[in-house]
């Protein structure tokens, strides 16, 4: 009982991750069809926001909650103006963009801060559940995900400002005669886009330290989860990293993590197979 | 004043600091100098320039030192320092490049097993002796190399009689899914069996695995008395982390035969988290001998800024320098056979890291293996064992009766 208590916290902490990662990728190439190679490099930066920040005595929840994402979402601002605003509605182009930036912000980290991996103590002691006991940060993290996730929603659906967004991304010039200025909204979802990879990476990184090349690690599953989500980005997150998170995270109970992450890769591989504009192209069609 | 650097002064500017900066890559002309080469190949950048740096400075320590001390053979000594980046085929490129046209008369590096298979070869063929100073999986038969390194027969079979005989018989084992990772993880097999313990289950993981909740759930429903951590690498550093906040610090001890051994680990994983962790090696800062204490205070004077990791990798490249060095100074020659000869005869050797001498038999490293307790930050060491033998790479390799040899065995147990 208290093992399989502890095999589910398991599962749902491999969810948030899948969550934590895909979310701001989601709203990206969910929203503005732009496919962000550099993702997992926002993530990077994120993590080392709060490496850096604490070791000058900044308070972690501060550095985690805060500045991860604030700073990462400035820079994603400033990404959007210089490059990604000139590739709108070009796929290929803003891939080969966001490639070349992934491979400088890469080099860049490694030169200022060193090809080492840097690291932060984790928050929070551990509970015992029976004879086991689990991290509390671990339950944190799962609930992070969910209020990222309801977050998310909540702006969406019931939000001025998500109207706007989603009815910019239906069809900008509509959005114009109305008397908004669509350049903005989509460089503020950019910027959102880049907050949340940087609150991601600050919620990983006193799990799992930080190194320039994580984010090559993250960038795969990050795009299978939004890939097989399909375009809505809540209901699309949320079904795609709930599927592939429990099955991957059981066979890595059951078989190790090898074959977790394959199953990871063998399941989205059936689910595009069967359902090939994700799994929101075909059911909970009308869900944001 | 910035309105007067126009972008073709920029350029230029910035191409000459390009040229400059590979200056130092540029090998003169050694022979014409009289000058005897070092090669160096350490990774000075990419994914384990940590031990690479360290290893490289140290290097060039001891060439200063035998310069200091009047060269060799009247001549001085040069080290050719070259950047493999992590990269096999740079490794291939430099080697050949060191044994060729800069005709080396030694090389020291190589750090991951596949490069050493690398570059071992080429040395070999080009009859350029070669120094691995690495800890590593064991099994290397050739008699152009001089092994410095610890094998798993030497610190695992230490290692574990004297943790199972605080802790208790059963032992979880975590390792990395290479060749490392599995045949150190092997002998711990056998050393554990071989003690009356029972290994409970033995997990491998991917060097970029991060997440290891689920394995430490298991371990807790294992109940083992310790784990033993053949983990490599920044990205499996997470376990330590994700194991204390798992509360499980308190409860199951954790041994290791690879935390802290390129010493970067005692920095990035606080003490909190690593107090505690046992380990074995051949090198120890904490050694406390007057070789060991002159030597690290020697090392602290040439470095005072980014002072180097002094753990097994850096200090036996300098028993390797003064190893080769001692070699020339009594064969009173540079000619490979023989040093090699000299180094063969079963010298003892006084290091900062203990008595070291040459097994004729495979070109390792007879010598002395400690173990130490980490505390804030600082190795204790516990015990020490004297002249222990690569048994390991013994039980495959005898080069007294196959001096041709050129091979590096797949050391099996099952």
């Amino acid at each position: 009982m208290d093992y399989s208590l502890v095999v589910a916290i398991e599962l749902l902490r491999e969810v948030a991750g899948l969550i934590l990662i895909a979310t701001g990728l989601a709203i990206v190439f969910g929203m503005m069809r732009v496919i962000n190679i550099a993702h997992g490099e926002f993530i990077m930066l994120g993590g080392y926001t709060v490496v850096l920040t604490t070791k000058q005595g900044v308070n972690i929840w501060i550095a985690i909650l805060i500045l991860a994402p604030l700073i990462v979402g400035i820079f994603g601002v400033i990404v959007e103006r210089l490059i990604i605003r000139h590739l709108y509605g070009r796929i290929i182009d803003s891939l080969l963009a966001t490639w070349g930036l992934s491979l400088f912000l890469i080099g860049f980290v490694t030169v200022v801060f060193g090809n080492t991996v840097e690291g932060v103590t984790t928050p929070f002691s551990a509970i015992a559940i029976g004879g086991y006991t689990v991290s509390i940060y671990t339950l944190f993290l799962i609930f992070a995900a969910m209020a990222v996730i309801a977050s998310v929603y909540l702006t969406l659906r019931h939000t001025k400002a998500g109207l706007i967004a989603r009815a910019t991304m239906q069809n900008p010039d509509m959005v114009e005669t109305l008397g908004i200025n669509s350049k903005l909204v989509y460089m503020a979802t950019f910027g959102i886009g880049a907050a949340f990879a940087g609150l991601a990476g600050g919620l990983l990184a006193p799990i799992s330290g930080v190194v320039p090349s994580m984010g090559a690690l993250l960038i795969g599953k990050a795009f299978i989860t939004v890939v097989t989500g399909g375009t809505a980005v809540v209901a699309g997150t949320l079904s795609a990293s709930s599927i592939l998170g429990s099955i991957s995270q059981s066979v890595t109970f059951i078989f190790g993590p090898v074959f977790g992450d394959a199953t990871l890769l063998f399941v989205a591989l059936i689910l595009l197979r069967l359902l090939p504009q994700g799994i929101t192209g075909r059911i909970f069609t009308r869900s944001v | 004043m910035t309105r007067n650097i126009s972008r073709r002064s920029m350029l230029k500017g910035t191409a000459a600091v390009g040229a400059a900066s590979a200056l130092p890559m540029l090998p003169f002309s050694a022979e014409a100098a009289g000058e005897i080469i070092v090669g160096g190949l350490h990774d000075l950048s990419g994914f384990i320039d940590f031990a690479g740096i360290p290893m490289n400075q140290i290097m060039l320590m001891a060439i200063e030192e035998i310069n200091a001390s009047g060269g060799l053979l009247g001549k001085k000594v040069k080290g050719v320092v070259y950047d493999p980046q992590s990269n096999m085929s740079m490794y291939s490129q430099f080697a050949t490049q060191l044994a060729l046209k800069d005709k080396a008369s030694v090389v020291m590096g190589g750090i991951t097993s596949a490069s050493r298979e690398t570059i071992r070869p080429i040395l070999h063929r080009f009859k350029t002796l070669y120094f691995y100073n690495t800890l590593y999986e064991g099994g290397v038969c050739d008699r152009n190399e001089i092994t410095l390194g610890t094998t798993p027969a030497q610190t695992v079979e230490e290692l574990v009689p004297y943790t199972m005989g605080m802790w208790g018989k059963k032992v979880y084992t975590i390792a990395a899914d290479y060749n490392y990772g599995q045949i150190t993880a092997a002998w711990v097999k056998r050393y554990v069996e071989q003690n009356g313990g029972e290994v409970v289950a033995t997990d491998f993981f991917p060097l970029d695995v991060t997440n290891f909740g689920p394995t430490i759930s298991k371990i807790q429903s294992a109940k083992p008395d310790m784990v033993m951590s053949v983990l490599v690498g920044g990205a499996h550093l997470g376990f330590y982390n994700q194991w204390a906040a798992a509360g499980m610090k308190k409860e199951i001890p954790i041994a290791s035969t690879t935390f802290g051994a390129g010493g970067a680990e005692i920095e990035i994983i606080k003490p909190e988290v690593a107090n505690g962790i046992v380990t074995s090696y051949g090198y120890y800062p904490s050694i406390d001998s007057p070789a060991n204490n002159a030597w690290v205070a020697k090392v602290k004077k040439r470095y005072p800024e980014k002072t180097p990791f002094l753990t097994e990798l850096s200090a036996f490249t300098w028993d390797g320098m003064m190893i080769w060095a001692d070699a020339v100074r009594t064969a009173g020659s540079m000619d490979r056979m023989k040093l090699i000869e000299v180094m063969e005869s079963g010298k003892t050797y006084n290091l900062p890291s203990g008595q070291c001498s040459i097994d004729p038999k495979t070109h390792h490293a007879i010598r002395d293996v400690y173990i130490a307790d980490l505390q804030d930050k600082t190795f204790i060491i516990k015990k020490k064992f004297s002249q222990v033998q690569p048994a390991d790479t013994q039980s495959v390799c005898d080069l007294v009766k196959n001096p041709n040899s050129n091979k590096h065995y797949e050391i099996s147990l099952k």
